[in-house]
C-alpha cells in the first residue's frame, strides 16, 4: 500500500536547544491506523505537530500526500492542511464560537454551503452526545465535552489523515470507546489515523492498528516501530 | 471558492462583538475632525481667492493723468470711443467727476478748486472672458488713444494675496496628509494587536487549513467598521463646528473674510472623508495583517 506520511531521519528542534526529535524515519500506508505511545517529553506531540503542519522540521525529509512539505510553499499548505482533521491536545476551540459553529468550522474555512453544513454537524454532535448542547459556548461546556467537539471538528470534513493527541483524555471509557469506534469508522472509509495516547487500553481496541513507540524523541524501535500492537496492554508511563 | 458572504456572516463572531480594536475608533475620530477642519479651511480658502479672482481679474481702471482739462477730456472721449467698439470688453464707464470729488473729500476738503489740483479722470472697464488674454490689446488701445492713461489691472493685486491663499492651500493639503499618515499608523498599531490578542484563533484558523486572506477579510473587515465609526463621531463634531464657524464669519461683513464659504461641493468632499478614512483603514489593516501572517508558518 502507498506511504500517505514517510519520515526520512527527521530531526526537530526548538531555537538552539537541544534536538526534540532526532533521527526519526517511519511510513505511514494509507489507510493505516497507527498508535504513538512514549512517555511524557518524548517528543509526541511534536511529532503530531509535524504531521499536522504546524511546524517544519530542523532537518531530514517529510513526505505528506506524495509532496515534500519541508519545501512546500508556505502558500500551499492550507491546501493539505484541510486534508489533515486534528484533535490537539488542549482543544482550541474557538471561545466565541458556539459547539454548533466550531464543529461547521473546518467546512466554512473549506467554502462549504450554510445548506450543506447543517446536516452533517447536527449528525457529528448527536454522534458525540453533544446534540443538546449544540448552542453551547466553549467556555460552559465540561473537558470532555470540550474534548468531544474538538474530535468532532476533526473528522467533520472527512479527512485524509486524522491526528489526535490524547483524544480520550478527559472522558469516561464508554465515550473513549464511542470515539474509537468513530475513529475505526472513518479508518475503514479509507482515513489514515495516527493517536498519540497514553491509554494502554486503547492500544488493543483496534484489531488492525500499527503501533510505533517515542523514547526521548526518537522511535525506539525504528526497525519494529509499525509492528503491530500487542495484544496485552503494557504499562506506559 | 469561499463564499464570502456567509463566510463573513457565520464568523464575524470568530472574534469577540463590541468595539474591536480598542481606541482606535476615538483616534480616528480625533484625527477625522482635525482633518475636516483643516480641509474646510483648505477649501474655503480656496473658494475665497476663487471668488475674489472672479470679482477683481475682469476689471480694469484707466487714469487719464493730464494736467489740461481739454486735453484730458479728449483723450478719455476717444478712449472711450476705442473701447466701446472692442468686442472683448462687456462694459466700458466714465466715473463720475462729482463723485469722484465725493471722495477725495476727506483728503482734500470740499473746497478745493480741480484747475489748481487736477484730478484724472476714470474709466472702469470690465472685461469679458478671459481678462489676462484680453490685456494687452487694451493696453495698445488705450496707448493709442490715450498717451497720458495708465491702466491698472486689479488682477495684479491679488498676486500677494493669492500667494498667501495658495500657501494656505497647501499647507491644508500637507496638513490632512499628515492626519491620513497618522491614521494609518494608528490602524498599523490596532491590527497589531488585534492580531496579537487573538492569535489562539488565527493559529486553530490556519490549522483548519484556512488562508492568509480568509483571515485577513475577518480583520479588515472589523477594523473598517471601527474605523467607520470613528470618522463619522469625527466629521458630524467637525460639520457642527464649521456651521458655527461659517455663521459667525458671515457675521463680520468683511469682503474678504465673508467670501470664505463652503460650497455644496466642498461639503461632498468633506462627507467623503469618512470613507476615505475607512477604506485607507482597510488597506492599510489587510496589508499589515497579511504582512503579520506571512511570517507565521
Amino acid at each position: 500500500m502507498a506511504s500517505i506520511v514517510q519520515f526520512e531521519n527527521v530531526g526537530l528542534r526548538y531555537g538552539t536547544g537541544a534536538e526534540t526529535l532526532s533521527d526519526v524515519s517511519f511510513n505511514l500506508p494509507a489507510g493505516s491506523f497507527t498508535f504513538l505511545t512514549g512517555p511524557s517529553g518524548a517528543g509526541k506531540t511534536s511529532l503530531l505537530k509535524l504531521l499536522y503542519l504546524a511546524l517544519r522540521p530542523s532537518r531530514g525529509l517529510i513526505r505528506l500526500f506524495s509532496e515534500d512539505i519541508v519545501t512546500l510553499p508556505r502558500a500551499r499548505l492550507p491546501a493539505f492542511r484541510r486534508r489533515i482533521g486534528v484533535v490537539f491536545q488542549d482543544f482550541r476551540l474557538v471561545p466565541y464560537l458556539s459547539a454548533y459553529d466550531n464543529v461547521a468550522l473546518p467546512l466554512r474555512v473549506a467554502g462549504v454551503s450554510e445548506g450543506e453544513i447543517e446536516t452533517p454537524v447536527r449528525e457529528m454532535l448527536e454522534w458525540v452526545g453533544l446534540a443538546s448542547r449544540a448552542n453551547a459556548r466553549p467556555a460552559t461546556l465540561s473537558g470532555g465535552e470540550q474534548q468531544r467537539v474538538a474530535i468532532a471538528r476533526a473528522v467533520i470534513g472527512r479527512p485524509d489523515m486524522l491526528v489526535a493527541d490524547e483524544p480520550t483524555g478527559n472522558v469516561d471509557p464508554e465515550m473513549a470507546g464511542r470515539l474509537l469506534y468513530l475513529f475505526e469508522a472513518l479508518n475503514k472509509l479509507g482515513t489514515t489515523v495516527v493517536v498519540a495516547t497514553h491509554d494502554v487500553h486503547l492500544l488493543s481496541r483496534i484489531a488492525h492498528s500499527q503501533l510505533m513507540r517515542l523514547d526521548k524523541g526518537r522511535v525506539s524501535d525504528p526497525t519494529g516501530a509499525l509492528r503491530n500492537p500487542p495484544r496485552t496492554p503494557q504499562g506506559e508511563d | 471558492m469561499l463564499r464570502l458572504h456567509s463566510w463573513h456572516h457565520r464568523n464575524g463572531r470568530l472574534l469577540p462583538e463590541g468595539q474591536f480594536a480598542g481606541p482606535m475608533p476615538w483616534v480616528i475620530a480625533i484625527m477625522m475632525f482635525l482633518s475636516v477642519l483643516i480641509a474646510a479651511g483648505g477649501l474655503g480658502v480656496r473658494e475665497a481667492a476663487r471668488h475674489l479672482a472672479d470679482e477683481l481679474a475682469g476689471r480694469i481702471t484707466i487714469q487719464i493723468v493730464e494736467a489740461d482739462p481739454f486735453e484730458r477730456a479728449r483723450q478719455t472721449q476717444a478712449v472711450l470711443r476705442r473701447l466701446a467698439r472692442n468686442p472683448r470688453i462687456a462694459h466700458v464707464e466714465r466715473l463720475d467727476p462729482q463723485q469722484l470729488e465725493k471722495q477725495l473729500a476727506p483728503w482734500l476738503g470740499t473746497s478745493f478748486d480741480t484747475t489748481d489740483v487736477p484730478i484724472p479722470d476714470m474709466i472702469d472697464v470690465d472685461l469679458a472672458g478671459q481678462a489676462a488674454d484680453a490685456l494687452p490689446e487694451i493696453i495698445e488701445a488705450v496707448k493709442g488713444a490715450a498717451p497720458s492713461g495708465r491702466i491698472d489691472a486689479h488682477g495684479q493685486w491679488l498676486t500677494p494675496l493669492n500667494k498667501l491663499m495658495n500657501l494656505l492651500k497647501w499647507l491644508a493639503l500637507a496638513l490632512v496628509v499628515l492626519m491620513g499618515a497618522a491614521t494609518a499608523f494608528t490602524v498599523v498599531l490596532a491590527a497589531r494587536a488585534t492580531l496579537d490578542n487573538h492569535r489562539d484563533t488565527i493559529d486553530v484558523m490556519h490549522l483548519l487549513g484556512g488562508t492568509d486572506v480568509q483571515i485577513a477579510r475577518l480583520f479588515q473587515r472589523r477594523i473598517a467598521l471601527d474605523a467607520l465609526f470613528g470618522g463619522i463621531v469625527g466629521l458630524a463634531a467637525a460639520a457642527a463646528v464649521l456651521l458655527i464657524l461659517i455663521e459667525r464669519v458671515q457675521g463680520l461683513g468683511s469682503e474678504l473674510v465673508g467670501n470664505v464659504a463652503l460650497t455644496r461641493a466642498t461639503w461632498t468632499v468633506l462627507i467623503l472623508f469618512p470613507l476615505g478614512a475607512t477604506a485607507l483603514a482597510m488597506v492599510t489593516a489587510r496589508l499589515t495583517i497579511l504582512r503579520t501572517l506571512g511570517r507565521i508558518l
